[in-house]
């Protein structure tokens, strides 16, 4: 197996188009577990570590472009405030020593429908830049971005580059439940955003179907009801009927199975109450802020 | 962890390092450092790697295995089969029933059936898939509780029934005037010990192997790799290797007999290891069972009857179902004073994995069932969960339910009253959102928390039951070396990680009044230790060794009596110097022995136990008791189901802390444990297979989950034992968890009938 190091972005792009025999590796804690377990023996790895531009984050006009090598350690520390809801999901991911390696270009990468970083970048509408050495670059909305069962939208010669997501411009919120209090693969998650500025409502949902994936109706509810409420200008109360009913949209969104985690009864109904505790919390900071 | 045992501190390292004091473990720093020496970094510089190929089905007939591709892979040394076992196709640690190598049938998924050795480790992987065996799948009996029904296929000849242990003792048609009654049942928890299964087996020149291996009994490896090598035993010598840990999941063989036969066959060192998938295939688990339970009593609470009916999955071989079965009997119905009783207590084969011993070993799961009925009477006559229990607990004195005499502390009461007094833990701190059920997942911020408070105790069994003739070897020598006393002290007792090797060492401080102790290598050139298991090394490894001590110190006493010209009842051993009975030093050590060693071997047994009455299951099966009890309390989010541990606080009697640090790491370690099994750790098999095995899905506690516990360690000495220790490793890991489980039924308002607790149990849905 070869190890290929590129030190450019345009090394490691001219690398993925002559190797496609390889797999990219960032932090590696999805491709060694692959490795150990002898399900993959690629022809080469390319490693993405040495690549400065992938490790950088930038502020752009309303949007965080975040490098796709960026660890969710330093997510936590340096994002809290522009991504929340990202720096909430990345504070749940595995250890602090796999939070240390692992990346959300790698999430992204192996787009797996329990990965944490998904159901964040859905809510707050990111877009995933790509890019390969023969097309450039291209940008892909998050939610076309996931087209099945741990694939995704990626050509064999292109690399994430980054994912651009929107500043928060409201209260992001997001939860994870497991069967143990830390170090855990979700057996559903859910994350929500308030856009107050554009009057709208983010979504997604993590482990309760074949792809991360939004509950559009579940938003689109909300949004209306709030709107028609006057709320969204009153600042008033959420009325629990309204976070109830939005939970049951958020449930109904999902299309969950039964295995090993969990059973699809129990996904759909711990998504209906993180739903509706979420967005209760995120209303009231929205609140606590005006 | 804020910890406090008994009166003592537990931080303190006392120089001296005699019974009672707690010196540092000389793994400790090595384990925390990373730099011990686990089977799994042997290493020797020609050596060369087995695997082994296992059954993918659950049950099946084996048509034909066809090494030949296999063999023409580079690299590849040997393919072996069940044709290439030596001796006799058969091991097993109470009856030999399981192949070394499936021949004709596979009976679980898991089983092996070919080896491979090649100069690396992935050539033998890929070689191993190259071995094209033809099977011809068969029906599986993979529900324990139609195991026994006539048109169940027989796992073995002639049916699938282990053990069925009846015990009957005074009216067993009993009648009461408060009746409570429950099913409960247990899922199949592992060991999941850090270390996963291996060994390296050499060959030597006089046409015998060494073999250097994790394990829990160096002897009864032996005796089976020498009926399955087919050599006499000075020819199959086994050496500890760094085990990391065990919890009962290395009593039964595993890389031993098929690294050796590489060995043997290959001329070359043989290096086994199995990955953290394969060891979940590797080794037997802690037996699922299904339990119905009933209890009569009065109307003041007071026990009149209980019966029990216990199914326990043994899998597709014996390995030491029946005496867990036993212990699933003789103490399933806890510590508690009962006049009148029927126990049933069943042990079947399946097509599911082997199980066989774990930490607890038939009273863990017995005690969820008798410990959420005692729950279950405190309610029906107005009772809390402790009175009930202080009112029905055994005494000293007492009588259990197989007619054996508790002859020495019993106390029950006294446990519950002291977790019950201890302090509570405060009000849930909400700022912090690790304390909340859910942790980090951040799924509620006070919303659907309810805190709820359990209580368990229990009583298991100390060493080896029914008759067993159960010893341990020690052999001490006592010599000058540099001018400087030096014991050294060899037994073939298994150091697991449980802190043995220190306690030894402590032993021989204290008879022989050296410093400077020498544990020699673990290894078969001594007499067996007997089991690192059912809590007993201490009690009896740790009696040969002060039994050695006394025979090497009265050889030296009379030596020096005849010097000095005093009478050998007026000397002792102090400070590597002969001293009179006021502490007068007399003369040194050196002057006595001179250039002389003196070396004593001893074999130790304990109290005999004897056989169960087959019919009514009585008799005095157990050499000791020991006790303890747990207070859990717990916050539930009822309404998803998540549950964070709060508290779990404990009393346990010890009969004597020989090391109180050592002491609290087990009432720790096996709380965890226990802990682990009420509310995540379970092997998922559907229809034979084994959907969990990784630590991806077999969940066991982190830091987040375990909360720090107050320990209380009371020393109430068995006058039969050697300091009058009692076992301490699993009790902890038996009141544990039905403690837990208790505190998440009174916080959720529900039976929960099942552990692991899983989300949906508590929610409905
Ligand atoms: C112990 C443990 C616990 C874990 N816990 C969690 C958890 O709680 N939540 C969770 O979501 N995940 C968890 N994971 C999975 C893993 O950590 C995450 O999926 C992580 O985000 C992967 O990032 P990485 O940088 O390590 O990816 P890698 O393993 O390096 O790569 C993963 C995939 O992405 C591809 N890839 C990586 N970077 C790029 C790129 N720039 N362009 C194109 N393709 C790329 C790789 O080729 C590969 O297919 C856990 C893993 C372990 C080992």
């Amino acid at each position: 197996m070869d190890f290929l190091q590129p030190t450019s972005w345009t090394d490691a792009l001219a690398a993925r188009a002559e190797r496609p025999d390889a797999v990219a590796i960032a932090g590696g804690t999805d491709v060694m577990v692959d490795l150990n377990f002898d399900r993959r023996r690629p022809g080469a790895l390319l490693d993405l570590g040495r690549v400065p531009e992938l490790r950088e984050w930038a502020a752009e006009d309303g949007w965080v472009r975040l490098g796709a090598g960026v660890p969710y350690s330093r997510i936590i520390e340096e994002l809290a405030i522009q991504l929340p809801g990202l720096a909430m999901a990345s504070r749940t991911v595995g250890s602090p020593q796999i939070r240390i390696r692992a990346t959300v270009g790698g999430n992204l990468g192996s787009a797996s429908p329990a990965g944490d970083a998904h159901p964040p970048l859905l809510a707050a509408g990111a877009v995933v830049e790509v890019q390969s050495a023969a097309r450039g670059a291209r940008r892909i909305p998050a939610e076309e971005f996931y087209t099945g069962v741990k694939r995704n939208a990626l050509a064999p010669d292109e690399l994430i580059a980054a994912v651009l997501v929107p500043t928060a411009a409201g209260p992001q919120q997001f939860c994870k439940v497991g069967t143990r209090n830390a170090m855990v693969i979700a057996v559903s998650a859910f994350a929500c955003a308030l856009h107050p500025d554009r009057k709208t409502v983010g979504t997604g949902i993590g482990s309760a179907a074949p792809t991360p994936r939004r509950a559009p109706d579940a938003e689109d509810f909300l949004a209306g009801e709030l709107q028609a409420a006057g709320l969204w200008d009153s600042r008033g109360r959420l009325p629990e009927e309204l976070a109830r009913a939005f939970g049951e949209r958020v449930a109904a969104a999902a299309s969950p199975i039964d295995d090993v985690r969990g059973s699809a009864a129990y996904r759909r109904h711990s998504l209906s109450v993180m739903a509706r505790r979420a967005v209760t919390w995120a209303w009231n900071d929205l609140r606590e802020a005006a | 962890m804020s910890t406090e045992a008994g009166t003592r501190t537990t931080t303190t390292t006392q120089p001296s390092g005699r019974v009672g004091d707690s010196p540092l473990r000389p793994d400790g720093t090595l384990k925390v450092t990373g730099e011990f020496a686990y089977a799994s970094d042997l290493w020797h510089d020609d050596m060369v790697w087995g695997v082994t190929l296992r059954s993918p089905h659950p049950h099946a007939r084996i048509r034909g295995i066809d090494i030949a591709e296999a063999l023409t892979v580079p690299g590849v040394i040997a393919v072996l089969t069940a044709d290439d076992v030596p001796g006799e196709n058969a091991v097993g640690l109470e009856h030999a029933d399981q192949p070394v190598l499936a021949s004709e049938f596979v009976r679980y998924e898991g089983e092996p059936v070919a080896l491979v050795a090649a100069d690396h480790p992935e050539t033998a992987r890929r070689a191993a898939q190259r071995i094209h065996v033809e099977y011809e799948v068969l029906p599986a009996v993979t529900d324990p509780r139609r195991a026994m029904d006539d048109d169940a296929p027989a796992v073995h000849q002639p049916g699938n029934l282990v053990r069925h242990l009846t015990l009957r003792r005074g009216d067993p048609d009993a009648t009461a005037p408060v009746v409570v009654s429950l099913d409960f049942e247990v899922g199949m928890q592992d060991q999941a010990f850090l270390g996963p299964e291996s060994g390296l087996a050499v060959p030597a020149e006089d046409g015998g192997v060494d073999l250097y291996v994790a394990t829990q009994w160096l002897h009864v490896d032996q005796r089976q790799m020498c009926l399955a090598l087919g050599m006499p035993k000075e020819l199959v010598r086994l050496h500890l290797a760094g085990v990391g840990g065990a919890f009962g999941g290395r009593e039964d063989l595993s890389v031993h007999v098929h690294a050796s036969m590489l060995a043997l066959r290959t001329g070359r060192p043989v290096k086994m290891s199995y990955g953290r998938e394969e060891s979940f295939f590797g080794h037997v688990h802690r037996h699922p069972a299904w339990m119905t339970y009933e209890f009569g009593a009065e109307r003041d609470g007071t026990l009149v009857y209980a019966r029990a009916r216990t199914v326990l999955d043994g899998g597709a071989y014996a390995s030491s179902t029946a005496a867990v079965v036993g212990n699933a009997g003789t103490l399933g119905l806890g510590p508690y004073r009962i006049p009148n009783v029927a126990v049933d207590a069943y042990g079947v084969f399946t097509n599911n994995p082997p199980c066989g011993a774990m930490r607890g070993f038939g009273c863990v799961q017995a005690a969820y069932a008798h410990e959420a009925l005692m729950d279950e009477l405190a309610e029906a006559v107005g009772l809390d969960p402790v009175a009930i229990r202080q009112l029905n607990g055994m005494r000293e004195g007492d009588t259990n339910i197989t007619g054996q005499v508790i002859d020495s502390a019993a106390p029950v009461a006294e446990l519950l009253q002291i977790v019950r007094d201890m302090p509570m833990p405060p009000p849930a701190d909400t700022s912090d959102i690790r304390s909340r059920p859910g942790a980090v997942g951040n799924t509620t911020h006070g919303e659907g928390v309810v805190r709820g408070v359990g209580y368990a105790v229990t009583y298991k069994n100390v060493g080896f039951s029914e008759g067993f003739d159960d010893y341990s070897t020690a052999r001490v020598r006592l010599e000058m070396t540099g001018g400087e006393a030096v014991a050294t002290v060899h037994t073939a007792a298994a150091e697991v990680g449980q802190g043995l090797i220190t306690v030894e060492q402590q032993i021989c401080r204290t008879e022989l009044g050296v410093e400077r102790v020498v544990v020699h290598p673990k290894n078969t050139a001594v007499g067996s230790g007997g089991s690192t298991s059912a809590s007993r090394q201490t009690y009896v490894t740790g009696g040969a060794v002060k039994a050695a001590c006394e025979a090497v110190r009265a050889v030296v006493l009379e030596r020096a009596a005849l010097s000095l010209g005093r009478p050998a009842n007026e000397l002792r051993l102090d400070g590597g110097k002969i001293v009179g009975s006021s502490g007068e030093v007399l003369v040194g050590l050196g002057e006595v022995l001179g250039e002389d060693a003196v070396e004593e071997t001893v074999e130790y047994r304990h109290r005999p136990t004897h056989a169960i009455d087959p019919e009514t299951g009585q008799g005095d099966a157990h050499v000791q008791f020991a006790f303890s009890a747990h207070r859990a309390v717990v916050d539930v989010d009822v309404e998803l189901g998540l549950v964070k541990v709060v508290a779990l606080d404990t009393a346990q009697d010890v009969g004597k802390a020989i090391n109180p640090d050592a002491v609290v790491g087990q009432i720790q370690g096996g709380s965890a444990q226990g802990m682990g099994l009420a509310l995540m750790e379970e092997i998922v098999v559907t229809d034979g297979h084994v959907r969990n095995p990784s630590f991806t899905d077999y969940l066991i506690p982190t830091i987040l989950d375990m909360p720090p516990m107050q320990v209380k360690v009371l020393e109430y000495a068995d006058p039969h034992a050697p300091y009058g220790v009692r076992g301490v490793g699993e009790p902890p890991t038996i009141s544990s968890g039905p403690a837990v489980a208790a505190a998440v039924r009174a916080a959720a308002g529900k039976p929960l009938r099942r552990v692991p607790i899983r989300p949906e149990h508590i929610t409905g849905t």
